[in-house]
């Protein structure tokens, strides 16, 4: 990437389940208070333009865009949304730094998950209306068909997917926002209930509330600014088929076209070899496994025997998911992609602390937007 | 400013008050239309963006996935912006730093609207734009942001619906000649200070057509544009700016955000004396009222004397400084995002030469188009050139 | 009254009328979300709707610019800094503006208007505004400069809402 951007300042909120004490722009206040402390700039007077991320079903307020601005210290400023996943705003953001004009951007998500009253009814107005909808399926039966499908292709099965749980979540508990840690028995894993078969309620991220502030720089100013960067260094994103109909169920084109995308910019040449952790996104249990394959982490035949050997584990040849993931952390909608890049940040960094990788050099990082969606974004991050 | 980026080609579809087609389908038009306009095809395109107002219009969640594939971005980087009823115009800026990046060269830039799907009216969705502690109960209607505005722009400077109903006459009569416009038809002041008093002082008149419709432009870097045509329009600034979302504690006679948003594009594009280095604008033009409450917020004249540059004919498609050219809102129809990306491509025709019957009478080197939305709260400004 | 369009591309585009619905003529599908949120006021809002419940109008000043700010908010969006006091302002105020509606949010036509306004609260800075209705007047009567005073419900009915105040009255 010819014009560098990098992090530096990350601000977040305790992921939790409720946060009734406070309002979203109460909660995103927090969050942009923390950033702009760390990387040292004041909103009035030293960002170039602010990018905020949300869905408007997800807030229950039509054009959200409206009631973004004042948290962020960015009223009567340059304020875009991006109706999009918290690192598809990262990418616009960049993009603009890019251009020259900005020197330095604003990146905001969060989640009031719990502001949702009928979150199942809210999610299913997004299957399309004149041919899924009239069904009157559950959005979950399309990570069923999907799990299926991936398992029977790739000849895996729901023991390495409970793997993939029990990893995370355990991960989870070493770090301070997560908010659905938690110590899983082989019991629980048998007596889970069922929900959208092969898909049982441990297989699936729970939702919570959280705010997260991202301040982005030029690398030209990086200098000036009190933070510690770490640097972006490719970024890719694509979009693939919108149709249940007419998409692929085992493997994920556009997660693979968005990992190339950002391994060209990022001059990343063998992705098995060049990574010292990856944050992929794991809001179903097999996802963590398809995104794997579909970045080009591990290859087909290696990957069930490297999941059960440990080799995505803190002390493996490739960690995945250090932070707990969504599974561990919590969904945060729009926001759970800016949640991974905030804990790739800290490990980058040497903050992680009690999952604190040894050196960590460059990191992988993707988000998607979540079902019915094929949408996904694809950082390379380097310290 | 980054690399050069040009408006190579530009495409839309019938403004109408309903469509058969789907939201997809009338996007994969428009998109089809800006294609064959410069003749482009998809697998020449680096990346889409998409702008498209509230999703509760389409009663669809997360509506830019949905459309993404009648936008052409299947196998392609894909972004929606959404900044209510700036949206329009401001997607131009997120296709511009698309190229202006270098990350791609070209970039498709599409806007849709399908308001119609919402029953019983479109209307009644901008409920949820209100506030939903302070401002829901109330029980609000969308009239009542444009009628207290209205108001509060009257009263300051003492303007008469009768120089503002001037506004509504020739935008419907220029809108006689865009191909887009299914329903609209010349009216007379008369007419529209006798029709139905809907927020008063909003009448019936006064305010632009719902509709369904979608438009699309192709954005190139300068060495892509110059081999596709021998016409690029420069897009030589961009700005945008987001006012206070506590907008009772605002003044509502004077868009500020909008100058704030001029200023931001005039830098750019190196324009310090908007009303003579603009040859022809099309602000948004929602109500009758807006037109010239944007026309100051753009600076094209100082704050409360746009009234006038209408009643002297300035605003005119034969006179000084043009203003809606196109026909704007009010005559060509509302499909909030669609219709400021409308706004772009007349500047792309009109710059060009190729506005048909609309065609401005003096000669035009460089345009603005702008787009506001939200709580009266966003502006988006384009400059063009040529 | 069209003029003819001879010259002008056809754009593609299929306008319907009402009756190609009500004859069958084009299908669809129909579609109730089951939408429902409940907002978390927090901590700013929270307190406002306990001080309407009690009959008070509170609202925030910064230190920094010295501005009293209605609705009340923890952080002054200006200075971006936390506010610093809470105050008690009137429930009196002067019309900003005003608008006479004879539709309802749903699109239903009235024959007595609704009148909203933004009225600037006794208290505040000059320009702090918020939106209600007014009431108990001639609509032919309302002018921008307008003295308002609020009306509450009476005690034992309020919630806690913006509703507890039902209109402002000219005084």
């Amino acid at each position: 990437m010819k014009k560098r951007v990098a992090v530096v300042g990350i601000g977040v909120t305790q992921f939790r389940s409720i946060t009734p004490d406070v309002s979203y722009k109460e909660m995103v206040y927090e969050a942009a208070v923390k950033a702009y402390q760390e990387a040292g700039v004041d909103p009035r007077r030293d960002v170039d333009t602010f990018v905020s991320c949300s869905e408007d079903y997800h807030e229950g307020t039509s054009i959200f865009d409206e009631y973004v601005p004042d948290q962020l210290g960015a009223a009567l400023k340059q304020v875009q949304t991006i109706a999009g996943e918290g690192l598809h705003g990262v990418v616009a953001a960049c993009l603009q730094i890019m251009t020259g004009e900005f020197k330095v951007a604003v990146v905001e998500t969060h989640s009031k998950a719990s502001n949702m009253l009928t979150p199942d009814g809210i999610a299913v107005c997004a299957q399309d209306p004149v041919f899924n909808r009239p069904l009157g399926l559950n959005n979950l039966f399309i990570a069923g068909l999907e799990m299926n499908r991936f398992l029977y292709k790739y000849k895996l099965s729901k023991a390495h997917c409970s793997r993939v749980v029990q990893k995370n979540r355990c991960y989870a508990l070493n770090n301070p926002i997560a908010g659905r840690g938690a110590l899983l028995t082989d019991e629980d894993f048998a007596t889970a209930r069922m929900v959208a078969e092969p898909l049982d309620q441990l297989d699936f991220a729970q939702p919570v509330d959280g705010a997260l502030v991202v301040v982005l720089a030029a690398e030209d100013v990086v200098g000036r600014l009190k933070g510690k960067p770490v640097w972006i260094e490719g970024m890719g994103w694509c979009n693939g088929a919108v149709s249940l109909e007419s998409r692929d169920w085992d493997t994920l084109d556009y997660v693979t076209k968005a990992g190339d995308m950002a391994y060209r910019m990022a001059d990343v040449k063998n992705p098995i070899e060049e990574f010292s952790f990856a944050e992929i996104d794991d809001t179903y249990s097999y996802k963590e496994l398809q995104h794997l394959l579909a970045l080009r982490l591990v290859t087909a035949g290696e990957l069930g025997d490297s999941l059960l050997a440990g080799q995505f584990g803190l002390n493996g040849k490739l960690p995945v998911n250090t932070s707990g993931g969504a599974l561990g952390m919590g969904y945060l909608h729009e926001a759970t992609g800016l949640a991974r890049l905030y804990w790739a940040v800290k490990q980058l960094r040497g903050e992680a602390g009690k999952n604190q990788l040894l050196n960590p050099r460059k990191a992988v990082v993707q988000s998607w937007r979540g079902l019915p969606t094929t949408s996904a974004v694809v950082l390379v991050l380097s310290s | 400013m980054g690399r050069r980026v040009a408006i190579v080609g530009a495409g839309m579809t019938k403004f109408v008050r309903r469509a058969q087609e789907t939201g997809k389908e009338l996007a994969f038009y428009a998109v089809r239309e800006a294609l064959n306009y410069c003749g482009m095809k998809l697998n020449q395109i680096d990346g889409v963006v998409l702008g498209s107002a509230p999703d509760t219009f389409d009663g669809v969640h997360m509506k830019g996935e949905y459309l993404s594939d009648g936008a052409g971005a299947w196998g392609k980087p894909y972004m929606r912006c959404l900044v209510g009823g700036g949206t329009g115009v401001f997607a131009v800026a997120h296709g511009w730093y698309h190229v202006a990046s270098g990350v791609f060269n070209t970039c498709l830039v599409v806007c849709e609207e399908k308001m119609s799907s919402f029953q019983p009216h479109a209307q009644a969705a901008f409920l949820t734009i209100f506030d939903h502690t302070t401002e829901r109960p109330l029980k609000p209607n969308l009239l009542w942001i444009f009628a207290l505005e209205m108001n509060r722009y009257m009263s300051t400077y003492g303007i008469r619906k009768e120089e503002i109903a001037l506004v509504a006459v020739k935008n419907k009569n220029n809108a006689l000649d865009h191909p887009a416009a299914q329903l609209t038809a010349p009216v007379t002041v008369e007419d529209i200070l006798k029709s139905e008093v809907l927020a008063w002082p909003v009448q019936r008149l006064d305010v632009s057509p719902v509709s369904d419709g979608a438009v699309a432009l192709v954005l190139a870097e300068e060495s892509i544009a110059r081999r596709v045509t021998d016409k690029p329009v420069w897009i030589e600034g961009v700005g945008w700016s987001l006012d206070t979302a506590y907008w009772t504690n605002r003044d509502l006679c004077y868009p500020r955000y909008v100058e704030e948003a001029a200023r931001m594009a005039y830098k750019m594009a190196g324009i310090t004396d908007p009303r003579h280095q603009i040859h022809v604008a099309e602000p948004y033009d929602p109500f009758d009222y807006k037109e010239l409450h944007h026309m100051e917020g753009l600076m094209l004249c100082g704050r409360g004397e746009a009234p006038q540059l209408t009643v002297d004919g300035v605003t005119r498609r034969d006179g000084e400084l043009p203003v809606c050219p196109s026909g704007g809102l009010l005559g060509v129809g509302n499909p909030i995002a669609a219709a400021g990306l409308m706004k772009v491509a007349e500047l792309f025709y009109q710059l060009r030469g190729e506005a048909g019957k609309r065609q401005i009478a003096r000669k035009a080197k460089r345009g603005v188009a702008q787009a506001w939305g939200d709580l009266m709260q966003v502006g988006t400004v384009v400059v063009a050139g040529i | 009254m069209k003029r003819l369009k001879e010259s002008m591309p056809v754009l593609p585009g299929t306008g319907l009328k009402d009756e190609d619905f009500q004859k069958g003529r084009v299908l669809f599908t129909r579609w109730k979300a089951d939408a429902k949120y409940k907002w978390d006021a927090g901590i700013a809002i929270g307190r406002y709707l306990a001080g309407l419940k009690q009959g008070k109008i509170l609202g925030v000043k910064c230190y920094k610019c010295e501005r009293i700010m209605v609705p009340p908010r923890i952080f002054c969006e200006w200075c971006f800094r936390n506010i610093d006091e809470w105050v008690v302002l009137k429930d009196t105020g002067r019309v900003n503006t005003f608008s006479l509606c004879y539709v309802t949010w749903d699109v239903k036509r009235i024959k007595e208007p609704q009148i909203p306004a933004v009225i600037e609260i006794d208290g505040a800075s000059p320009g702090m505004g918020i939106m209600h209705l007014l009431g108990e007047v001639d609509p032919k009567k309302v002018q921008v400069g307008m003295r308002v005073k609020a009306v509450w419900k009476p005690v034992e009915q309020r919630e806690g809402a913006i509703t507890d105040i039902m209109y402002f009255k000219p005084i």
